[in-house]
């Protein structure tokens, strides 16, 4: 019974941490519904982006592409660029991952969005895998039933709303990251390093997209290995 | 094969394949400890550079929208923590502001 009310603790923690996704994904899903659908892809086609790819940004972007005659092999290889960052992303929760996920590992991985992640690395206790999986099936119903849904019904709401929407996922990752940047003034300068070099690096304009971000995070945290925590509570 | 499911197949792999890879690669128990310490920064760097510059264009039409929905979403969540209030918060914050533009 203890490990049955266990279980349920962590599936409603994972509700509840999966509410502030769901809201963000919702708006950005249905809008790329409605703009599938003005691409002339099928209902079907574009629940499959939703369902199988996984990854906003590069959806619209192969959107994009589509819509101007661009090839399959330069579509694919745009969206590896694009979301080489989820590399980095699983390692850090590889390594953070502490229980015995083997079973669920492709499930979880497949789940790995930018925001599930921020989600799981900040969390105060660790993540389990009831949490986990609890928190990534929300995100990505959201994402998937978003999608279904501005196929079908997109063009009658009305604008302002979707244009509201898309500051939920900014203010969720702001909210996230607050509290550690409270804790330590040391992570501060290594989160203002990071925006930084990657609001630098879009303006020169010299990387294939995708990869400021990628950049930004390899030399930020490799900075912060060297000069900001040499022995501090990252180590635990 | 119908060209946009090809498209789509191909984006899935080369998107989950880089998402999945990593567990295979990383076991938290033998990693070198500097190995170690730069995995555990790339959350907050990540998130560095997810928020900065995206959070002040998430409103194209009215970038001071963003900034208010933003700025809101750091000073409650530094006063008082959570998270739904700020995500709800700014999103009022933005609509509200597109309304009376």
């Amino acid at each position: 019974m203890e490990f049955q009310s266990h279980k349920y603790s962590q599936f409603k923690s994972g509700i509840t941490a999966g509410i502030p996704i769901m809201v963000g994904y919702l708006p950005i899903a249905i809008a790329f519904g409605m703009l599938a659908k003005t691409t002339g892809i099928t209902m079907l086609q574009s629940f499959m982006f939703s369902a199988f790819v996984y990854a906003g940004a590069s959806q619209f972007m192969a959107l994009n592409m589509i819509a101007v005659g661009v090839g399959a092999g330069e579509i694919i290889l745009a969206t590896l660029l694009v979301n080489f960052r989820h590399f980095l992303m699983s390692a850090s929760l590889a390594a953070k991952i502490k229980e015995d996920i083997k079973k669920y590992v492709p499930f979880i991985a497949f789940g790995n969005t930018d925001e599930v992640f921020s989600i799981i690395s900040l969390k105060d206790e660790e993540p389990t895998k009831v949490f986990m999986l609890t928190l990534e099936l929300a995100a990505y119903t959201s994402w998937v039933g978003g999608t279904v849904l501005g196929y079908f019904v997109g063009e009658m709401l009305p604008s302002v709303i979707g244009d509201s929407m898309p500051i939920a996922l900014y203010a969720m990752f702001i909210a996230i990251l607050t509290p550690e940047v409270k804790k330590s003034i040391k992570v501060a300068v290594l989160v203002i390093l990071s925006g930084a070099l990657n609001t630098l690096l879009g303006y020169l304009n010299a990387l294939p997209s995708g990869w400021n971000m990628i950049a930004a995070i390899l030399i930020s945290s490799t900075i912060g290995v060297y000069f900001f925590l040499k022995e501090d509570e990252v180590d635990e | 094969m119908n060209k946009i499911i090809l498209i789509i197949l191909g984006m899935t792999l080369v998107t989950y394949i880089p998402r999945l890879l990593p567990f295979f690669i990383v076991s938290s128990s033998k990693l070198p400890k500097k190995v170690n310490r730069f995995l555990k920064l790339i959350p907050y760097t990540a998130l560095g550079a997810l928020i900065i510059p995206g959070a002040f264009t998430a409103v194209p039409q009215m970038p001071l929208a963003a900034v208010f929905g933003a700025g809101f979403a750091l000073v409650y969540s530094w006063l008082r923590g959570g998270i739904i209030v700020p995500v709800f918060g700014s999103v009022l914050i933005v609509f509200f502001m597109l309304l009376i533009r």
